[in-house]
């Protein structure tokens, strides 16, 4: 069995280097890989594109790792909001570019790269200015905007409990995009806050399969939002 | 003009909402004032709360002591789980919000036209907006329900012939509920169904950028 727990830090986000894409777990806090985004900002790595739903919240998370300079693009899905104040001041600075996509064609997005399809066709947004260039196609009759697949060359995620193969299960609503963000990168790393056996998961309910998960990291429970100083 | 005394506060909007909805619907609320509509679902109703970011069968804030930082709203305030409620994953959520499992959707506005435009994710002077899962939810719920004051800050019409501001999803919005009044959206028209005490249809005729049909118009029976 492939060993894919990872010592230390340094040794789970090597794989994130300049100018990679990079999908990152959470909706608000909660499921934001705090920890491994901490070591991409120590390894002071940039130009990254990251995608993510929200733009930050406060100053830990993706908020640091943009405020440590490591990115020169973010998509998401909602990154007016007062918490992201970080990101409206790089923003407003041209320093960061922004694309925004509607939530469950973000979704969507990912799932389609994960799973083999190149795009697929949703109601969502036709007539409006996130569909504009967008191919629309009539399918009995009603407009769909076809959407293309968006894939990571790796993907940061945070779960509840991971086995040793790497199966995973997710704490409530930290659970969010990480399950689909995990099939839809070249690598995929994943912050656990609890190492089991193998046996410990039952097998009826595993959310991601290990197939999907190429390095876990054991970071322990933390409170969400405080980040690393905790650890 | 119109005393303020007589608009309606947010909270007895929000029971005018919840009057409206129907047991065993399942119901997407968005941030802001929506929010306030689950204290006032009678508790005789099995009304399931949906929150885009995971949870099916949202239950109200926690009690203190009793917080789960990983269990929270669309709006990303503490909330909790209703017994029977369950956990999914944003595909599984937004297949619940496209795939037409929301029986209502009750949402914010900037603007709402008179054919059912809604507009509520970007102001026009704005470079970009917040479009969260609203362009899903909207174009997807099987009713969507808006939300709103009448008028801006500013004492300009929301409710319009046609919308000037950028859309949200074309032709979804079926009912309107804001502090001077309850007006649905028929094929052809608007149609005032409902005015607050002391505010009269001319009233809210003046305050809108569309022409109303007031015929069948009542007065809206406030519990509060």
């Amino acid at each position: 069995m492939k060993n894919k727990r990872a010592e230390s830090l340094e040794d789970a986000v090597n794989i994130v280097v300049d100018g990679a894409t990079v999908l990152i777990g959470g909706f608000g806090p909660p499921g934001v890989p705090e920890i491994l985004i901490d070591g991409v900002c120590d390894n002071k790595i940039k130009d990254l594109t990251i995608v993510t739903n929200n733009a930050g919240t406060d100053r830990s998370g993706v908020a640091r790792l943009m405020d440590e300079g490591c990115v020169s693009k973010l998509v998401c899905t909602f990154p007016w909001a007062k918490e992201s104040f970080i990101f409206k001041e790089l923003y407003d600075a041209g320093k960061l570019q922004l694309e925004i996509v509607p939530q469950g064609t973000l979704a969507e997005r990912m799932r389609t790269a994960g799973a083999g399809l190149g795009g697929f066709l949703t109601p969502t947004a036709v007539g409006t200015d996130l569909a504009e260039g967008k191919q629309i196609h009539k399918v009995d009759g009603k407009d769909y905007v076809l959407e293309l697949p968006l894939r990571g060359d790796v993907a940061l995620i945070k779960a509840h409990k991971a086995d040793k193969r790497g199966n995973l299960i997710f704490n409530k609503s930290a659970r969010n995009f990480n399950p689909i963000m995990a099939m839809a990168a070249d690598q995929t790393v994943v912050e656990v806050s609890e190492e089991v056996q193998i046996h410990e998961l039952d097998p009826e309910v595993i959310i991601t399969p290990s197939v999907f998960v190429d390095t876990y990291f054991v970071t322990g429970h933390y409170e969400v939002g405080k980040g690393s100083k905790q650890v | 003009m119109i005393d303020n005394k007589n608009l309606l506060t947010r909270e007895q909007i929000a029971a005018c909402v919840a009057k409206d909805l129907e047991d065993g619907w399942l119901v997407n609320l968005g941030i802001g004032m929506p929010t306030l509509i689950p204290s006032y679902i009678p508790s005789h109703c099995d009304i399931m709360f949906h929150s885009e970011n995971g949870v099916v069968g949202m239950g109200p804030p926690p009690l203190p002591g009793e917080e789960e930082l990983d269990l929270i709203s669309a709006g990303k305030g503490l909330v909790t789980l209703i017994p029977g409620g369950a956990y999914v994953n944003h595909i599984d959520s937004f297949a619940i919000a496209r795939g037409g499992r929301l029986d209502c959707a009750v949402l914010g506005a900037f603007q709402v036209a008179a054919n059912g435009d809604l507009c509520n994710w970007r102001l026009p002077h704005q470079k970009s907006g917040s479009v969260g899962g609203a362009m899903d939810i909207a174009a997807g719920a099987k009713r969507v329900y808006v939300m709103m004051t009448h008028t801006t800050r500013e004492g300009d019409p929301k409710i319009i012939a046609e919308r000037t501001y950028p859309l949200t999803a074309g032709g979804v919005v079926s009912k309107i509920y804001t502090d001077m009044a309850i007006v649905s959206v028929e094929t052809n028209e608007l149609v005032l169904e409902a005015v607050a005490p002391g505010v009269t249809p001319d009233d809210v005729q003046s305050a809108t950028g569309a022409h109303l049909n007031i015929e069948k118009v009542q007065e809206i029976q406030l519990n509060l």
